[in-house]
């Protein structure tokens, strides 16, 4: 992490870029459960449909150790090393 | 637990009461518009009238202590902490936000929003002779964010208790991002890769300025963005500029937001215009300024980051961006950076700075808008001031196009060897100037747009003219003192250089000169 001061006149919040979307379902995703309760009922069924709906895919499972902080950077380096996509059920 | 950080504030009627109390002490801050801080107020109101302990209320906004107090009848002393400093120091998340003090300050128990329960305990605990009917009160309620988490006010809030001049937003870039790539998608640079503005780089490069971070210098256009120190100096760190020739950018920045100069036009205009920095006196050797070789070209730290200092600093607190309000049709490299300092020591002439008003001891930028050049004059043949200057004059003509005279403001460069040929002859600035004139002036009927080139007086007009009006001729430029000449250029070489300018005078730009203050 690194900080550096904001050279404008903060008139508009800080946007970040997020990647480019493909427009596809392809590769493997990764589905999140962050331990809030019931995440992992919803991820749960999100799996069964993609895997219904994109055999293709693989769909691989991830959790943080628990909602109220953020994921460990052991955590987020595994997902990026073995998912394209991620899907994280983030509140309730 | 260790005692609490000691300290003082004043209750309503100001009063000051400190903490360590040297008696149990139960102390809540709160903030009036919270519900559930309202919630509580009257139980340590009824704690503070019945019981042994004693109670402080601290607020966070003054009005709102008026208000907790008139709400609630309060005869505890509620104490402004509306500077939010012992706030802070706390480090609070949430409101209510209750500590039970030892007799040395001490917290025996800490009691964020409320829960009856704990409550309960305490009262029955700690508290003696005192009714609470705690049956009639919800058996929980969140409380709100304390105001030190206010957005607004934490970066502030941060500052201040680090004893930091800083107080620009600061922005985390994850440890995955790439800097560099971070930077160019916020917008933050002229494209060309910037250094990263952290605290520590900024903190350095305000070293070189003996002026308060948070003073306004100039309100930069289109945004109208108030430039503090603070924000030049870290689009000067963005620039790569080292601290010492951040008084420059500070001075230019001055110079160009000023009614004169109007830099809202010059960034707007579709011609391309920019700001052009002439340096002179001591800073050119303070700031090892190249006044020499390729001092109009790339190479030298100096004149290439305070340029580009100026230009970010108008990109990023004024707003001014190509395709925003910056409509320049072809652009203009020199918008990039355009700095350099005048020879003097090589010039038979004063300086541009002394011609202007100042003395030769100060150190002064000036800025002119100009919108194309450097355009070279290449005479290598002319061996008289008179034939060397009429070749000026001639190329001169080209500005903005050769049959629009009474042009505005241009800037000459004269390169040493030039120089050495003017200077045989003994010609003055108002010789060389004067010179111009003559040669460049030609008849109003030289002027006519025709099928060559439809610029000139039209037709229908150069009709209504007579002969002599016709035949009279007409220089470049609309007064000599629209010439600004300065030496500058490396010892070996018969190229001088023109710069052109924008629309001058009232409804255009007029030349700034401002000493900078080393």
């Amino acid at each position: 992490m690194s900080t550096i001061l904001d050279p404008t006149d903060e008139r508009k919040p800080v946007v970040r870029s997020i990647t480019a979307r493909s427009g596809q379902l392809e590769g493997s995703i990764a589905l999140l459960d962050i331990r809030k309760p019931r995440g992992n009922i919803l991820l749960d069924r999100l799996a069964e449909l993609l895997a219904e709906r994109y055999p293709k895919l693989e769909v691989k499972r991830f959790e943080k150790p628990t909602f109220t902080k953020p994921a460990p950077t052991e955590v987020r380096q595994h997902i990026k090393a073995n998912a394209d996509l991620v899907v994280e059920g983030l509140a309730d | 637990m260790t005692a609490v950080q000691p300290f003082t504030l004043r209750d309503l009627q100001g009063d000051e009461h400190s903490v360590p109390t040297g008696t149990k002490t139960l102390m809540c801050f709160v903030k009036e518009d919270c519900p559930t801080c309202n919630l509580v107020a009257p139980i340590l109101e009824a704690i503070h009238q019945d019981s042994n302990v004693d109670v402080l209320l601290v607020g966070q906004t003054s009005d709102g202590n008026q208000l907790l107090a008139a709400n609630h009848s309060l005869t505890m002393p509620v104490l402004d902490d509306s500077t939010l400093i012992v706030s802070f120091a706390f480090d609070l998340d949430t409101v209510p936000h209750t500590f039970l003090l030892d007799d040395a300050g001490e917290p025996i128990k800490e009691l964020i929003g409320f829960t009856k329960k704990e409550w309960r305990e305490l009262v029955d605990e700690e508290v003696d002779d005192v009714q609470i009917d705690f049956d009639e009160l919800p058996e929980w309620r969140p409380g709100c964010g304390s105001l030190t988490q206010d957005p607004l006010i934490a970066d502030r809030l941060r500052a201040e208790s680090e004893n930091s001049p800083l107080r620009a937003r600061r922005i985390e870039i994850g440890a995955h991002d790439d800097v560099h790539e971070f930077l160019f998608d916020q917008g933050f640079t002229d494209g060309l890769p910037v250094v990263p503005p952290t605290p520590e780089r900024v903190i350095r490069m305000l070293s070189g300025i003996d002026r308060e971070p948070q003073e306004v210098v100039a309100t930069i256009p289109p945004n109208l963005a108030p430039a503090t120190i603070e924000k030049i100096a870290i689009n000067a760190v963005l620039a790569g500029c080292k601290a010492e020739y951040l008084p420059v950018v500070v001075a230019t920045i001055e110079a160009i937001c000023t009614d004169e100069f109007n830099c809202h036009g010059v960034f707007a205009t579709t011609m391309g215009a920019t700001p052009v920095m002439i340096l002179n006196g001591p800073v050119r050797h303070a700031l090892n300024m190249n006044m020499k070789l390729s001092s109009l070209g790339q190479g030298t730290r100096s004149n290439a980051s305070i340029g580009r200092a100026v230009r970010l600093a108008i990109r990023n607190i004024g707003g001014a961006k190509p395709g925003g309000t910056e409509r320049s049709t072809l652009g203009n490299p020199m918008k990039f950076t355009m700095c350099f300092p005048e020879w003097e020591e090589r010039s038979p002439w004063e300086p541009l700075h002394v011609e202007r008003g100042f003395e030769s001891e100060d150190s002064v930028v000036s800025v002119f808008a100009m919108s194309s050049g450097p355009a070279q004059v290449i005479d290598q043949t002319s061996r008289s001031a008179e034939a060397l200057v009429g070749s000026f004059a001639m190329s001169m003509r080209a500005m903005h196009h050769v049959k629009a005279h009474r042009a505005g403001d241009t800037v000459l460069i004269v390169c040493p060897e030039h120089i050495d040929t003017i200077q045989r002859d003994g010609w003055s600035k108002a010789d060389v100037r004067a010179r111009i004139q003559e040669v460049s002036s030609v008849p109003f009927r030289e002027l006519i747009a025709d099928s060559r080139s439809g610029v000139g007086i039209p037709p229908a007009n150069a009709a209504k003219m007579s002969e002599e009006q016709l035949n009279r001729l007409t220089p470049k430029f609309a007064s000599e003192d629209l010439i600004h000449i300065v030496v500058a250029g490396s010892e070996a070489g018969k190229f001088s250089a023109v710069l052109h300018g924008w629309a001058s005078g009232e409804m255009g730009s007029i030349p700034v000169s401002r000493k900078i203050d080393m």
